[in-house]
């Protein structure tokens, strides 16, 4: 399967955007040549504002231009984007609502031989909690450059997600997305796998080997975990009843947590949460970090085995 | 801007300290302090300096006012509604649930160009505002005011780093530079040694003067204008009194956030003279 990071994805597509929508900046923060923004300051270097190692001023100047009108994409690593800068966030940028998108590259483990000061396990949390905060993260190459595109037509705060490692492309240039809206990757009627970022891979990998044991599994690619697709959620608790989420962040806060929120509320349903484990990352290869997670196609196969037999167990 | 004498300036600036006592007397809590300290600058600002129209607050070619230091926001408002932005019997809603008048400004606050509040972050968000009002090629000047005591934070530094490298000779800082932060001086705190010296060494065109005294407020904005395109920032450090024109608050740091009681409120109007 071709891989490739998420962030070629969004830096591709900003060039392309660039050169649509005038009002497009880009705060970089030393990190250009890093999360690939430095495509489009090759391109617009008037429209590239480089402010050095100072991550929590890029967040003032980005929300100063867009009071201008502008369209600015602020952009470092995703636990910078998340936990340095993150008041400065939460005061100039999502409580006037400004029209900012704050871009979270090596989200994850993804940065994986860089080791904890590097990989982001809470940042998808962080932002979530923070009011009109949108927070997404694409699972592909093609659904990178499609949100990237999406996200400059929103009209708000964004926080968007990308991979510093490679990981597989599941879409094609025709897969269209809606922020907000659950992708029905897979349908399916015995189990629902909800699964976001560098993860949705895997959960279609777990859904191909249920089928191959007679076990029909929904995958939803919910990039969008604010707003969550409650209905969507909903959804599948009422004709499914059992759902696997998987992510590439802290089952603290993120998109497990997310879903639980509304299974909980709804008073029936079951779930069980594949994520990191509370725990900081280490160096090591991306694949490996993932795996000593528990995050693993075996793994999400025997929990949907095992939720389907007490399932079994108890309607008996 | 109409042109006003420094005594109808300094008429003005008596009245918005009357105001800022009145509303913080009635809503029972807020910053006097840093509000009367840099009462004069913002009148300076506000009735000769800049170039705003009350009557269409999101004008795009307007020049640009960050209070970074956002808890003396009471003598913004009063600011702004003296000019017209809205009406100044708003001005007794001060605090209170459902105003537009926040304790630390918001943006439904017509005239607010950016929230503060949370110290340090005014100036990066005022450098942004200057490198997009020069992008449009827009005249639009960015008037940002600082707390001596906010210029502790790191961030400030940063931006004022970002000013230097894209030549924002549109940005023009007033350091409120009154001595006083919550727990005691500055010097106590955490000296900020020669701020003058600090920001010329980060690029900026200093300007050092009584940040109380009109005239000396008025000589330094033309001087400015002199040198408005010599791709230079440009800091104002104007040593002012904290609680000026109320005799027992000058200079006292428990003044910074705590509103006057009725006898003390009537004792400050006493002091800014009664009349106007």
């Amino acid at each position: 399967m071709e891989k490739k990071a998420t962030r070629i994805g969004f830096s591709e597509e900003l060039a392309i955007l660039g050169a649509e929508n005038e009002k497009i900046f880009v705060i970089d923060a030393d990190l250009g040549k890093s999360c690939k923004s430095d495509k489009f300051g090759a391109t617009y270097p008037e429209r590239e504002i480089n402010v050095g190692i100072a991550e929590q001023n890029a967040a003032g100047v980005a929300a100063g231009l867009a009071t201008c009108g502008k369209i600015p994409f602020v952009v470092t690593y995703a636990i910078f984007a998340a936990l340095r800068m993150g008041e400065m966030v939460r005061q100039e940028i999502a409580y006037p609502r400004l029209n900012v998108k704050i871009i979270g590259s090596h989200g994850g483990m993804s940065p994986a031989r860089d080791g904890a000061s590097h990989q982001a396990v809470e940042d998808m949390g962080v932002m979530r909690t923070i009011p009109n905060m949108t927070v997404i993260m694409p699972a592909d190459y093609w659904s990178a450059r499609k949100l990237t595109r999406a996200i400059t037509e929103f009209d708000g705060p964004v926080f968007i997600r990308f991979t510093r490692d490679s990981i597989p492309i599941i879409y094609d240039d025709s897969v269209e997305f809606e922020i907000g809206k659950a992708h029905i990757a897979r349908e399916g009627e015995d189990v629902a796998i909800i699964a976001n970022g560098d993860t949705v891979h895997i959960a279609l990998e777990a859904a191909d080997k249920l089928a191959t044991e007679g076990i029909s599994a929904k995958v939803l690619d919910m990039h969008t975990i604010k707003p969550l697709d409650v209905e969507a959620v909903q959804d599948c608790i009422e004709n499914i009843g059992k759902i696997i989420t998987v992510e590439d962040h802290n089952i603290i806060n993120g998109l497990g947590s997310a879903v639980c929120e509304v299974v909980a509320e709804m008073g029936k349903g079951k779930v069980k949460r594949f994520g990191i484990q509370d725990r900081f990352g280490e160096s090591a290869s991306y694949e490996r970090l993932i795996e000593k997670n528990g995050i693993t196609v075996g793994a999400i196969v025997q929990a949907a085995k095992q939720m389907i037999a007490t399932d079994l167990v108890e309607v008996i | 801007m109409t042109k006003r004498t420094v005594e109808e300036l300094k008429e003005f600036a008596t009245d918005l300290r009357k105001k800022v006592v009145t509303m913080l007397y009635e809503a029972g809590s807020g910053h006097p302090g840093g509000s009367l300290s840099a009462a004069d600058y913002v009148t300076a600002c506000y009735f000769s300096e800049i170039n705003v129209d009350p009557k269409n607050p999101k004008w795009e070619d307007r020049d640009r006012f960050v209070l970074s230091k956002g808890h003396s926001c009471p003598v913004l408002y009063a600011a702004l509604a003296t000019r017209g932005f809205f009406d100044e019997e708003i001005l007794h809603t001060l605090r209170k649930e459902g105003s537009i008048l926040q304790g630390h400004p918001n943006m439904e606050c017509p005239g607010i160009d950016i929230p503060t509040g949370s110290l340090g972050q005014g100036l990066a968000c005022a450098v942004g505002m200057a490198i997009g009002l020069k992008y449009d090629k827009k005249s639009s000047r960015v008037f940002a005011v600082l707390g001596d005591g906010e210029c502790q934070e790191g961030e400030i530094w940063e931006a004022a780093a970002t000013a230097n490298k894209y030549k924002l000779d549109n940005l023009i800082i007033f350091v409120d530079n009154n001595n006083l932060q919550i727990d005691g001086t500055i010097d106590e705190i955490m000296p900020l040694g020669n701020l003058v010296a600090k920001f010329e060494a980060f690029g900026f065109q200093t300007y050092e003067i009584d940040g109380n005294d009109m005239e000396q407020i008025l000589l330094t904005f033309d001087n400015i204008r002199k040198t408005a395109k010599n791709g230079k920032p440009k800091c104002i450090i104007g040593h002012t009194i904290k609680g000026k024109g109320v005799s027992f608050m000058e200079n006292v740091c428990d003044w910074h956030g705590v509103a006057p009681k009725k006898e003390q409120w009537e004792q400050a109007l006493k002091d800014l003279g009664e009349g106007i």
